[in-house]
């Protein structure tokens, strides 16, 4: 169990005041204009070498995406753009940040704008986030008050630090989109190649970084990179934040080390499961896009990039959705497939057409109103949508989806089975009703 | 260039390809909805992908994916891409199930059937039978126009009309709503599109969601007779393809000619085609007690010739109109010199050009595609949005690559680009000669019809040639001076020399009682004072038809051969796609027969010998598709007596739809008219 000390988020609950005085009092902003001093090439090196994987679901290296930005140039200035469209649906953990330890947040942007750079930052956040836009915005015009941040700050970096509102659109969270939703146009992802690190916000070099990635640096790089790097299994190292939801005894945000087993995870920190270990279904560990996991895999599994992908699933944003056995897994798994329907922009055929297909037929599954071949047919609909769409979206789609195929097939032959022997339990209805 | 491996076939191409060109230069066909060439990439219809090897695990869409993108393999050999394994046919198969999953199936009764891409590449990629049980998806249909007919169910999402109308047509119409599978294409609030090249989204569907309106339910592809020709309706000569079933047209659609109208035409090109049936003069009129009345040829030609007989040579005039090809106006030209008469004019609007002055003076000489080479363009006295709408889309795609300064003198339209307005009338333009902006590389300077046809045009074009010579418009290798015409036979008229001879009177000189008999070409936009005999040779019964005195029915552009210059001096073939109705001939022939009656008889008996005579005397009629080189030192020579006056120099198009006797009597074009000057009261207010 990660000790008092080496946690990051020290007021992830909020029984302190979120207020700069207060921050500082925790250590924000501290040393800030020596790691600055230290140089942008020192930074990305001591990034690179804590292990950061992107805490926004993919768990791409931090500090190498930072090295690709390409030398400042006048003409085209660099931005960061960091993207607080948390929208996963089990994902609450850039919530708390930026409700209780914006500060955090702020310095992040400013060391990670530096390093990369850029003389400004853009945080785009989700449109629902109305009290968080608002303490963020709070703590942002203590920083610019204190002259942390802005043209004269005092770290000697110009710097200018922008909070812009999303309008609610899940789509808005794929890095892309949310540049095309940035620059006021329609939250539609844009074609890769070329990458934001090439052409990103207004046609110049951008990162997209997720707000807990952000955030985590200044203090890995106060306390050192191998400090950051002891936390974990190899290539998976530091601290996390999980966001466990479901049905465990106590449902909650806590950072813990990356590599904790699940069962050691709910256990210390949520309680334990409702109704005992034995009473486990399944987990969804990373949000609803990942594929889910059967109980008996999961349950001394450790909480990591590369032992969830072991298990084709994936630690995503480390949304961990715990399911019981009281659950109907696959009206659960229709209810994430409508989500998907429901976001999609619309833009690419696959995605499009595809995700409104899947939902259909699951639904007609969840009642067993359905044929047993046409499970291998959905199986197949989701492989002809992953891979074949612009952006992520279709793969989130179909992953959940294939999870449950891949684990619940029984689970749904046996609803068809349900159905068949008993097609008609409702009364049949009157026209003139 | 870069080296490429296509299914194995190695092909040199230049690095900024995308692989769908590539594996085109490499012969692989590579399905697409949502790419055109001429618009920008979208990438979202997802059907070109392909399989790069070394890539990621899954599909690239290749119309996106740039040759450049690709990285070559470990010991520097070229990449790989295929389009014929299993992964893409797999991928072809999903992606063409997904669009017909909510595509209804009734081909049967839909006018793209034929020429559907989806169709087409349903058959030769997709698989013969759908798994898809739910509901298909129901879309309202839209309105978006009196020319564009939507059926949206049909649609597919692949916003080539989204992107027609934001980039090349610039008025941003139409867009897309909602998300996810309930996204509609929609022109917003269902106003009707509001561009003068809105019927283009109808060739770029790939499918029947957008469906020329006019031609709803009239005709399958397969039963047309297609001839290639030339557009008459602006001075552009636009390269199209008429439609007929038997002596009907039945559509009018863009051929590609990059030189001059990419592939895209203007509304009124396309939808003229109910003009083309209505108000026709099918045979002639003699007037007779202030009536007029039907009669034989006979009785019209000897009509005519007991009147010309009556009448002193100098009292004999000639008008030719806008519509009229080289060959009609050669023999009518001919037919004049022979009666002894030097009153002929072909420029009815009075326009002060003259071909004594050089033929540099009234051509667009930087040629249309010249436009893309340009750093700077002044407009003077032309609303080319209206003149030629196929022009100012070039225009428009110059503007939108950047670093294009454009001004304009006249009056404020809006060209749906942006430009620094330099005032209204002449005094802005000798302002600006006397001080002239820093030179650029290639400037250009595009004199409308509005500034010259006026009594001091003479003035206001010497002013334009100082102007453009100040300017660095005219030097080796660039004429930036350009003349814009509206009409279709103006610069054929001026390279005949169908103007006055010495002493001979101008077209408003005759019109206005000059001549006691006026021999009108199917010149509708002049008024003709009582007085004179007119006899009016033309296809519709317009303007002209009303004042004259006899009138013989002639051909239309789509029925007859003929010769059209454009407005940059290319001399182009319009074919004849049908013949013309009742006893309506062609007017060379017309001119012929006349002529025996006159005792005059013009030296030939065929169009081939017509154009063997033309072509003798005016050699470079010969070369079609050519611009003979003109002499661009007439610019500099340019001069006139007179200070220009004050007015503005507005367009001479007032009305976009209906600049013809054709435009005229077609309904559709009286609609879309009726629209456009309804939102002009509703802008005004």
């Amino acid at each position: 169990m990660l000790a008092d000390k080496d946690r990051i988020f020290t007021n992830l609950y909020g029984f302190q005041s979120p207020s700069l005085k207060e921050a500082m009092k925790r250590g924000a902003w501290d040393g800030t204009k020596y790691l600055i001093d230290q140089g942008a090439g020192w930074i990305i090196n001591e990034m690179k070498a804590s292990g950061l994987r992107g805490r926004g679901g993919a768990g791409f290296p931090t500090g190498l995406k930072w090295s690709f930005m390409p030398k400042p140039d006048p003409a085209r200035p660099s931005y960061l753009v960091v993207n607080a469209d948390e929208s996963e649906p089990g994902t609450c953990k850039d919530r708390e940040i930026m409700r209780n330890d914006p500060h955090l947040l702020v310095e992040g942007c400013l060391i990670a704008s530096f390093a990369m750079g850029a003389h400004a930052c853009y945080i785009y956040i989700r449109g629902e986030y109305i009290a968080e836009r608002e303490a963020l915005q709070r703590a942002v015009e203590e920083a610019y008050e204190a002259k942390l941040i802005g043209p004269n700050n005092v770290h000697g970096w110009p710097f200018d630090l922008y909070v812009h509102h999303g309008a609610g659109a899940y789509i808005c969270g794929e890095e892309t989109a949310l540049l095309e939703s940035l620059e006021g146009k329609k939250g539609m992802p844009r074609m890769k190649p070329p990458f934001p690190a090439n052409m990103g916000l207004y046609g110049c070099p951008t990162t997209v970084n997720n707000v807990e990635s952000i955030a985590v640096a200044p203090t890995i790089l106060r306390r050192g990179a191998s400090w950051f790097l002891g936390f974990g299994q190899k290539n998976n190292a530091g601290t996390k934040l999980f966001c466990i939801s479901g049905h465990v005894n106590k449902p909650c945000n806590v950072e813990e080390a990356m590599s904790i087993p699940f069962r050691e995870l709910i256990d210390k920190h949520c309680g334990g499961m409702r109704g005992g270990w034995d009473n486990l279904l399944a987990v969804i560990p990373g949000g609803s896009s990942v594929r889910c996991v059967p109980a008996d895999l999961i349950i001394d599994c450790p909480m990591d990039f590369d032992s969830l992908s072991k298990l084709r699933s994936g630690l995503g944003t480390a949304a961990v959705i715990v399911m019981d056995k009281s659950t109907d897994i696959v009206r659960a798994i229709a209810r994430i497939s409508y989500f998907y329907k429901h976001e999609s922009c619309g833009q690419c055929t696959p995605c499009r057409e595809g995700t409104g297909w899947m939902w259909r037929v699951l639904n007609r599954m969840a009642e067993g109103r359905a044929q047993k071949r046409e499970i291998d047919m959905l199986l197949d609909v989701s492989q002809r949508i992953e891979g074949h769409t612009i952006c992520a979206l279709g793969d989130a789609a179909a992953w959940p989806i294939q999870g449950l195929i891949t684990h619940f097939r029984g689970e749904i032959e046996k609803r068809i089975d349900q159905y068949a022997a008993n097609p008609h339990m409702d009364p049949v209805r009157m026209a003139a009703e | 260039m870069t080296k490429i491996i296509v299914d194995g076939n190695e092909v040199d191409v230049p690095a900024e390809y995308t692989l769908l060109q590539a594996c085109e230069t490499a012969g692989a066909e590579v399905p697409r909805f949502c790419f055109h060439e001429r618009l920008s990439v979208a990438g979202n219809c997802r059907m070109c992908l392909v399989e790069v090897k070394g890539g990621p695990p899954k599909p690239a869409a290749s119309c996106a994916m740039a040759v450049r993108d690709l990285r070559p393999g470990p010991n520097g050999e070229p990449p790989q891409v295929f389009t014929n394994t299993p992964m893409v046919k797999k991928a072809r198969e999903g992606v063409m199930e997904f669009l017909l999953i909510n595509h209804p199936l009734d081909c049967p009764i839909c006018d793209q059937g034929g020429e559907c891409d989806l169709q087409d590449q349903a058959m030769a990629f997709g698989v013969d039978s759908s798994r898809y049980a739910e509901n298909k998806r129901a879309v309202e249909d839209k309105y978006i126009g009196p020319l564009v007919k939507t059926s949206m169910n049909r649609c597919i999402h692949c916003t080539r009309c989204v992107r027609f109308t934001a980039e090349v047509a610039g008025t941003g119409d139409m867009g897309a709503t909602g998300r996810g599978e309930d996204m509609e294409i929609t022109t917003y609030l269902e106003t009707a599109m509001t561009s003068e090249l809105q019927g283009n989204v109808a060739d770029l569907c790939p499918v029947g969601a957008l469906l020329p309106k006019p031609q709803n339910f009239r005709a399958r592809s397969w039963e047309l007779q297609k001839t290639e020709s030339i557009d008459v309706m602006d001075a552009l000569g636009s390269a199209i393809r008429v439609d007929t079933r038997g002596r009907e047209v039945m559509r009018i659609l863009p051929r590609v000619n990059d030189a001059v109208n990419e592939e895209w035409i203007s509304d009124k090109t396309r939808q003229i085609v109910d003009g083309l049936g209505a108000q026709r003069l099918d045979r002639p009129y003699v007037r007779e007690n202030g009536k007029l009345r039907q009669a034989s040829w006979q009785e019209a030609f000897a009509a005519i010739a007991a009147k010309v007989k009556a009448t002193s040579a100098e009292k004999i005039g000639a008008i030719a109109g806008d519509l009229c090809a080289v060959e009609d106006m050669f023999a009518l030209q001919l037919l004049m010199g022979k009666l002894g008469s030097k009153n002929i004019d072909c420029r009815q609007d009075g326009v002060k050009l003259d071909p004594k002055l050089g033929r540099a003076s009234y051509l667009f000489n930087s040629t249309i595609a010249g436009i893309e080479a340009a750093d700077s363009i002044l407009i003077i006295g032309s609303n080319p949005r209206k003149e030629a709408p196929v022009l100012n889309a070039r225009i428009r795609k110059r503007w939108l690559r950047g670093g294009l300064k454009i001004s304009v003198i006249g009056d404020r339209p809006d060209l749906t680009y942006v430009y620094d307005y330099q005032g209204a009338g002449a005094e802005s333009l000798s302002a600006l000669a006397d001080n002239p902006p820093p030179a650029v590389e290639k400037s250009m300077v595009i004199i409308g019809q509005g500034a010259l046809a006026r009594p001091d045009g003479a003035a206001i074009l010497a002013l334009a040639g100082k102007l453009a010579s100040a300017f660095g418009a005219v030097k080796d290798g660039w004429n930036g001076f350009n003349v814009l015409h509206t009409a279709a036979a103006r610069v054929g008229g001026l390279d005949l020399g169908f103007v006055p001879g010495e002493g001979g009177l101008d077209a408003l000189a005759m019109a206005n009682g000059g001549v006691d008999v006026l021999f009108n070409l199917g010149a509708d936009e002049i008024d003709i004072k009582p007085g004179a005999f007119v006899i009016y040779q033309g296809s519709h019964g317009d303007r002209g038809a009303h004042r004259a005195d006899v009138i013989l029915p002639g051909a239309a552009y789509t029925e007859k051969s003929g010769t059209y210059v454009n407005t940059e001096g290319r001399v182009q073939m319009a074919a004849r796609a049908g013949f013309p109705p009742g006893d309506a001939r062609e007017d060379w022939a017309i001119l012929r027969a006349l002529s025996d009656v006159l005792g005059q008889r013009l030296p030939f008996d065929t169009l081939a010998a017509l154009r063997s005579a033309l072509y003798a005397a005016h050699p470079h009629f010969a070369a079609i598709d050519d611009i003979a080189a003109s002499d661009a030192s007439a610019i500099g020579k340019l001069s006139a007596s007179g200070a220009p006056g004050k007015d503005v120099l507005a367009s001479p198009i007032t009305d976009f739809y209906l600049t013809n006797p054709i435009a005229r009597a077609s309904s559709v074009m009286a609609e879309c008219s009726a629209l456009a000057r309804g939102r002009m009261l509703q802008a005004a207010e």
